[in-house]
């Protein structure tokens, strides 16, 4: 039987032919018989269908199609149609991975969802840490707006094949001809990849590698092979530091990668054993906050500071000048000397003659805190090749450029030379995650995979390995950078084979890869190699050069930081990481030009609050080396040096983003050699009101300071002292006459407490530094909604943990003219509660009117001492919130927990009223799939990372902190499935465990193993505002500061 | 009740030569006539109001209550000082109506009827605002104690909202009752009067079949009684409930044990003042000038400056107090320095200003016998009362136990437009009253008019009976 039947060869055949295009402009294959029915009038007279049943089928049909369209939207929920292996639905995953985008580096455990990563914690065994931007990388990986998803040339798509042959072709063609092709990266610190770039440039020997930071520690880097003959950056074990002194050095922040756990580890004030910190800086930064001293001191004099300290030290006579705080800074000589190798100094002047004294000093006192043999590898730029680079792109010197994890463009203070240069080079590609300035001026722009998609290994301090594994498969078209490279030198080979190979021969030594890649981590054997110490670097002449230029230094000087928040920039248009409040200013969404209230003053710069709570400011002309920033907004800080200024680098990126995350201002065309100190600053101020999104307002404690409670390490540790009537004093009431402490007496019934689980949490406020951490790992952990900078602006952030920031009041700066000091007034009346101390002092000692009293308690002090306080839902055992809500939505758990019924909520709002904390947040719109608010819970891609324990609340419903009762529900199930009890510490909530510094212990305190049952019965501990009887299950313990008394 | 003589010493209570007829012909004049030009634009005036406030309602039911100028620290604001301060103006209508009656105060026949209209219309604008402010108003009827299928849940009887519910709800419906039944025999009247059929209809619907038998009266009598019996307690109940919603919470400021008589005080301060300002207008748009007289206004503003004294001497414990504390969370309370010289130390002034200083003209016999003057100084009054809601509620609010969550509120154009919409409503709700109602209670007032009328008080002087 002949058959008209064709087969096609192939799809290429389908184009193009007549069978197609017949069918495609066919709706109907065959015609439909409508003439049968309708052209036949006998057939059509015969037909039964009365005029009634037309009525009733046109009625049915009517009501058919309504009720059609009243169907609510098809959401698509796939369910597995085969089950993989290693998922179980609704059971998380963990792998064990290394963040490392060039700016942070972290070694992580990331909680994966039937098969999407949802949430980044620190892998505490490996002793990972894990700041405010690891954690919010996972929202990164499902940026669908910024992300590259297809290789691109110019604005055309092509296939990675294409892309190979073409741009393999344009490198042998430069090969051929000689012609310089440049790879440059950030800082890789990865082993394996090192292997692959070399031998990519076996391959293509005019190919030079060449790394750059966008903040950059080059300085330093120069400085330590100058000493020790190597480029690395030192490394610093500041837990067994005693006495630590920072110039300018934000080691708490992001300095060299930031060294918070090291440093609370050395600040254990239970143990007896706190070091004392001298920050000597400009801007107010983290590790300034957190110090027992600061001394507000601008860049340029930190230089004499410098010299002056090492002089004092070794007793020599560099070439520096006096100031006016020699006499502490050789007070704090003498502490040093004293502490001897337990004594570190660091500063964060980027300036190799500053490092180098540094360093000198560090060898003097034979300092154990300062390593130079594991050092670290996590900045590894190169700022005089940068700089001989763009020049040589710019002078046609290079021809090819090849980027990878980098963006020149938007982070180069001369990024239009490079911009220029360019255009011109015979081949540019972009290896990128984001279509950034950089990948969008580039010939080819290549989509690499995100960290939490790719391979790979990490060495970010010398002697330790930790893994990079896959925990998504790739959402884009994507390949990954050493993939790419290996492609380009004709290896046949993959990256994860070249990279288990070079593991299974140079690193694991016979150890098991499947164990290393399960823990994430391999700790090498190996020794580190030993340095020397060049004691012939003439510490002399950098002295002279540096207080050479520090004197030249007039007008303003500018030192510019990576905020908490963005750090370099790479993840601005992550929503969680702009709702994050800096930890100082509490200011989201921006940034700002930090100045002095003393410079305020006299330029005339305010921060008004405005009736709906909100602040302005007034805007600067910023005029740095010729480069001008019109209209950057104005924030008054306390403790900036006068005569300085701070600004945030990090933000203004505008290329790729989101529009409404395009705020702030780059100030990298400030950032000159990447020195982030730059003097002859001019500021002018110029007209129009800038709004800030400001979390906080009342920057003091207003008197009231048992909310916050501080001692002294020598109160802490005098064993004679009582600390229930001297620094810890319990709020007392009077009750038949008789003083006795107020939570003794209850109108209440207790909850029964006997069985199960009571989850405590405990806070310690010494150990806090305010990073930030705990606050995204809340927002990834709880679908915590973005709300975007007008609604912050306002007051209606939603975030269900916050850290609160308390400055002291101008009382400390006015207690210097009185007759006594507030401590020494303290002593004296030892009846006076804490908390009313300072107001008693104001009153008595100062002898203030009333409204001055009041001002002096409100406003900050020039120089204030600072304390951070978590602040999340107290859940209270007595708690105001239940009473009063008329519907019963909130209400108590058998474990502890204030539980919220979101379903049963109809939004009165009075629970919110009455919690004195305030930490209830009400869904003031709909958060979640409105464009009014486009954000990660409007979007396909932003919607993967919602956790789905926890449900996305609607509008009008009131949300709060539940104490993550999703992970210890699920801990008490695994026990439970396990047949075994809970083990110690096991309990676990989100912000306690992204938090390096251990601030945030959670646990059962019915278990008197956990640690928690230890800490709510320790001596420091103490309920905020237990005056009101609430009795919280959140127990803070007192913040503890080291005078440094004998 | 009228069956003793009154002094012709006092005034009286009715002036000028009126007869029965007289009465029943100026209290039907406003709903057998036309309404004049003047009705015409009040009524627009308020109507536009009113749909504008509707807006604003649909508008903040349909987007959210951010479209408020609340905020995370400030839960409360308008929504909650508008439905104290309608609450606290419905309060005067039970007392002119109830304790007046028991008191057997005559003086009140002449006013009640609108008082206690303004009572109910008042409560409505109340009862308003616990519903819009809610996040979720559709699912409102969850703080009704109802049998339901959500399993066990049952309403929070701890919490004083779920108090307010019922008091409220009880307030307006005995409100009503008493009114209406006061009503009976003046609807009965209008009916008796009305030559066109669908408003005799209508009206003798209304008048529940009042026939005016011996008997219909001796019932309306007791059953006045029994309710004035029954609503005198609401007139304590209602707002000492409506305090608690404050009282029991922990805010500074709000935890205070004087606030229920402070406010039930303040309630009729308030109530007293707004009946001031209807009257005011009523008398003169009416031509009920012979019934509502000096001599009312006096006696009304005796009352405001009783309650306003009691709330003078609350607002002095209340500054006294928080300083005497010497507790740093008692420091920035409404009424405390921190107040004054804050933020909102302008909104602590209107209140002492509004409601303390300037009263204290009325002092002055010849002041508070102007009706000028008592009109102004009634509006100043709701001002003031306004501002005191305002006070308890923003500036404590504002400034919380944490100073970290010390914020501001600042009104955005829907909260205005609510407050605004709800005054339109309430006059709207007055004004369709006024023409359809029979605005003063005249077969009340025909009880006294031998006794207290001024034309009779002349004749019996004339002929020497006393």
């Amino acid at each position: 039987m002949a058959s008209n039947k064709k087969y096609w060869q192939s799809v290429e055949e389908l184009k193009g032919s007549s069978v197609v295009e017949t069918l495609r402009s066919n709706e109907f294959v065959q015609d439909i018989p409508t003439d049968e029915f309708l052209g036949d009038k006998e057939t059509l007279e015969t037909s039964s269908t009365s005029r009634r049943d037309f009525l009733k089928y046109v009625g049915f049909t009517t009501a058919a199609a309504s009720l059609a369209a009243c169907e609510g939207p098809v959401r698509k929920s796939i369910p597995y149609v085969v089950q993989p292996n290693d998922i179980v639905v609704g059971v998380a995953d963990w792998y064990a991975t290394t963040i490392a985008d060039g700016f942070d580096f972290a070694n992580v455990l990331v909680k994966t969802r039937e098969g999407r990563p949802i949430l980044v914690m620190p892998n505490k065994q490996a002793g990972g840490e894990t700041n405010a931007r690891t954690q919010a990388s996972v929202l990164s990986l499902y940026d669908d707006e910024l992300r590259l998803k297809e290789p691109q040339n110019r604005d055309s798509f092509l296939t990675w094949e294409d892309a190979d042959s073409q741009i393999i072709a344009k490198l042998n063609e430069l090969k051929e001809a000689n012609e310089q092709v440049v790879l440059l990266t950030g800082t890789l610190a990865s082993p394996s990849t090192e292997k692959v770039i070399a031998e990519f440039t076996t391959a293509y020997p005019n190919v030079k590698h060449v790394v750059y930071d966008a903040i950059s520690e080059s300085a330093t880097a120069d400085a330590f092979e100058a000493m020790y003959g190597k480029r690395a950056l030192p490394n610093y074990d500041f837990s067994k530091a005693e006495v630590i002194v920072s110039i300018g050095a934000d080691f708490i922040g992001d300095w060299q990668g930031g060294y918070e756990k090291s440093y609370a580890d050395g600040r254990r004030a239970e143990s007896g054993k706190m070091s004392y910190h001298v920050q000597i800086e400009s801007n107010m930064s983290l590790a300034g906050a957190n110090a027992d001293k600061r001394m507000v001191v601008k860049p340029s004099e930190q230089v004499y500071a410098l010299v002056n300290l090492y002089n004092a030290v070794a007793g020599e006579s560099l070439p520096s000048k006096a100031t006016k705080f020699d006499a502490e800074i050789k007070k704090l000589a003498s502490d040093l000397k004293k502490a001897g190798s337990k004594g570190v100094v660091v500063t964060g002047l980027n300036d190799k003659n500053a490092q180098l004294i540094a360093f000198a000093i560090n060898e003097k006192l034979n300092s154990e805190i300062f390593d130079t043999e594991a050092v670290n590898l996590t900045r590894q730029g190169n700022d005089t090749q940068v700089t001989q680079l763009v020049a040589d792109i710019k002078g046609g010197k290079v021809k090819g450029l090849v980027t990878y994890n980098t963006n020149p463009l938007y982070t180069l203070a001369n990024a239009a030379d490079l911009a220029e240069g360019i255009k011109n080079l015979k081949l540019s590609v972009a290896i990128s995650t984001q279509k950034d300035a950089t990948a969008s001026a580039t010939q080819y722009a290549l989509p690499a995979p995100h960290n939490l998609e790719s391979w790979g290994d990490i060495m970010a301090v010398k002697g330790t390995y930790s893994l990079m594994q896959p925990t998504i498969s790739p959402l884009f078209n994507t390949r990954q950078l050493q993939d790419v490279l290996l492609k380009w030198s004709g290896s046949s080979a993959n990256y994860y084979d070249t990279l288990k190979d070079f593991w299974s021969t140079t690193v694991l030594a016979g150890a098991s890869w499947n164990q290393a890649l399960h823990d994430g981590f391999f700790k090498s054997e190996e020794n580190s190699e030993a340095t020397t110490f060049e004691s012939t670097v003439a510490i002399n002449a950098s002295a002279v050069q540096l207080v050479r230029a520090a004197n030249n230094s007039s007008g303003f000087e500018l030192n510019l930081y990576s905020s908490t928040a963005l750090g370099d920039g790479k993840q601005a248009n992550n929503p969680w990481l702009q709702e994050l409040p800096d930890p100082i200013t509490r200011a989201a969404w921006d940034n700002y030009l930090t100045v002095s209230m003393a410079d305020a003053r006299e330029l005339g710069f305010e921060n008004p609050v405005q009736d709906n709570g909100a602040i302005d400011g007034n805007y600067a002309s910023v005029t740095v080396n010729g480069v001008t920033i019109e209209k950057v907004p104005v924030i008054i800080q306390p403790g900036q040096a006068k005569g300085s200024v701070g600004l945030a680098l990090g933000y203004g990126r505008t290329q790729g983003l989101k529009e409404e995350m395009q705020v702030g201002l780059n100030a990298y065309p400030f950032y000159k050699d990447g020195n982030n100190v730059q003097y002859n600053v001019a500021i002018e101020k110029t007209s129009g009101r800038h709004k800030f999104a400001c979390t906080q307002v009342q920057s003091t404690l207003a008197g009231r300071h048992d909310i916050l409670k501080e001692a002294t390490l020598k109160q802490v540790t005098d064993t004679h002292l009582d600390p229930k009537h001297t620094w810890n004093k319990p709020a007392m009431v009077s009750y038949d006459h008789q003083e006795v402490e107020a939570k003794s007496i209850d109108l209440w019934d207790d909850h029964p407490r006997e069985v199960g689980h009571h989850f405590n949490l405990s806070i310690d406020l010494t150990s806090c530094t305010g990073c930030g951490a705990c606050v995204v790992a809340c927002h990834a952990e709880n679908n915590v909604p973005v709300v975007g900078k007008d609604e912050v602006r306002v007051g209606r952030d939603m975030h269900w943990l916050r850290i609160d920031r308390y400055y002291s009041s101008t009382v400390i700066d006015k207690q210097h003219e009185a007759s006594m000091t507030i401590e020494e007034f303290r002593t004296e009346n030892p009846n006076i509660s804490n908390k009313d101390v300072e107001r008693k002092y104001t009153e008595k000692v100062l002898e203030l009117s009333r409204g001055d009293l009041f001002a002096a308690l409100e406003n900050s002090a020039e120089n204030p001492e600072v304390a951070f306080q978590p602040m999340m839902c107290q859940h209270c055992n007595h708690a105001p919130c239940e009473t009063v809500c008329p519907v019963a939505a909130t209400s108590h758990g058998r474990q502890g927990q204030n539980q919220m019924a979101y379903n049963r909520c109809v939004g009165t709002r009075y629970c919110a009223n009455n919690c004195p904390y305030r930490v209830r947040r009400f869904n003031w719109f709909n958060y979640s799939e409105n464009n009014e608010f486009d954000f990660n819970m409007n979007n396909e891609y932003g919607k993967m990372v919602l956790n789905p324990d926890v449900v996305v609340r609607s509008r009008g419903v009131m949300e709060k902190c539940s104490m993550c009762i999703q992970m210890t529900q699920a801990t008490i199930l695994k026990a439970k499935k396990e047949g075994r009890a809970v083990n110690k510490d096991e309990f676990e909530t989100a912000c306690s465990s992204a938090c390096s510094t251990g601030a945030m212990v959670f646990g059962d305190i019915n278990n008197s193993e956990d640690t928690v049952a230890t800490l709510k019965e320790d001596k420091r501990a103490f309920h905020v505002l237990d005056y009101i009887g609430t009795k919280p299950n959140v127990v803070y313990q007192v913040k503890v500061r080291n005078t440094n008394e004998a | 009740m009228s069956s003793h003589y009154e002094s012709s010493y006092r005034e009286p209570l009715v002036l000028g030569n009126k007869s029965y007829h007289d009465i029943t012909e100026d209290v039907a004049r406003p709903i057998e006539g036309k309404a004049n030009q003047n009705w015409y634009i009040a009524f627009y005036i308020s109507l536009a109001a009113m749909l504008w406030g509707f807006g604003c309602i649909f508008y903040t039911v349909g987007t959210g209550i951010g479209v408020w100028g609340l905020n995370k620290n400030i839960g409360w604001a308008w929504d909650i000082t508008n439905f104290v301060w309608w609450v606290g103006i419905g309060h005067a209508g039970t007392l002119i109506s109830a304790v007046l009656l028991l008191f057997r105060q005559k003086w009140r026949m002449a006013i009640n009827r609108s008082a206690e209209a303004m009572t109910i219309f008042a409560v409505f604008q109340a009862g308003l605002f616990p519903i819009i402010h809610m996040g979720r108003p559709w699912n409102g009827y969850w703080v009704l104690p109802m049998p339901n299928q959500f399993g066990s849940l049952w309403v929070n009887f701890n919490s004083p909202l779920l108090w307010d519910v019922f008091a409220i709800s009880t307030y307006l419906s005995v409100s009503l009752v008493f009114w209406w039944t006061g009503l009976l025999p003046d609807f009965a009247m209008i009916r008796d009067r009305a030559v066109k059929p669908f408003q005799k209809k209508i009206y003798a619907l209304l008048s529940f079949g009042w026939s005016g038998r011996a008997k219909d009266w001796q019932r309306f009598e007791e059953v006045s009684l029994v309710l004035a019996g029954l609503a005198t307690p609401l007139v304590l109940s209602v707002h000492t409930i409506v305090s608690m919603d404050f009282a029991t919470s922990i805010n500074p400021g709000w935890h205070s044990t004087i606030f229920p008589p402070y406010f039930v005080a303040g309630a009729i301060f308030s109530g007293f003042a707004m009946v001031q300002t209807l009257l005011g207008i009523m008398r003169k748009v009416t031509n009920l000038e012979a019934y509502i007289t000096r001599l009312h206004v006096e006696y009304m503003n005796i009352v405001i400056l009783l309650t306003g004294g009691i709330v003078a001497v609350a607002y002095a414990t209340e500054f006294f107090i928080a300083w005497y504390t010497g507790s740093p969370y008692e420091n920035y309370t409404y009424l405390s320095f921190g107040a004054e010289s804050g933020p909102y130390g302008w909104a602590f002034w209107a209140l002492l200003i509004c409601n303390i200083i300037l009263p204290q003209l009325l002092w002055i016999k010849k002041l508070r016998r102007s009706f000028i003057f008592s009109f102004i100084m009634s509006i100043i009054i709701n001002i003031g009362m306004w501002f005191e809601r305002f006070d308890i509620i923003a500036i404590v609010l504002s400034k919380g136990h944490l100073p970290s969550t010390w914020w501001r509120f600042e009104p955005t154009f829907v909260d205005v437009g609510i407050f605004v919409g709800t005054i339109g409503f309430f006059f709207v709700l007055f004004l369709l009253y006024a023409r359809t109602f029979p605005v003063i209670a005249q077969a009340e007032v025909k009880t006294i008019l031998k006794s207290s009328g001024e034309n009779f008080k002349k004749l019996r002087e004339k002929n020497n009976e006393h």
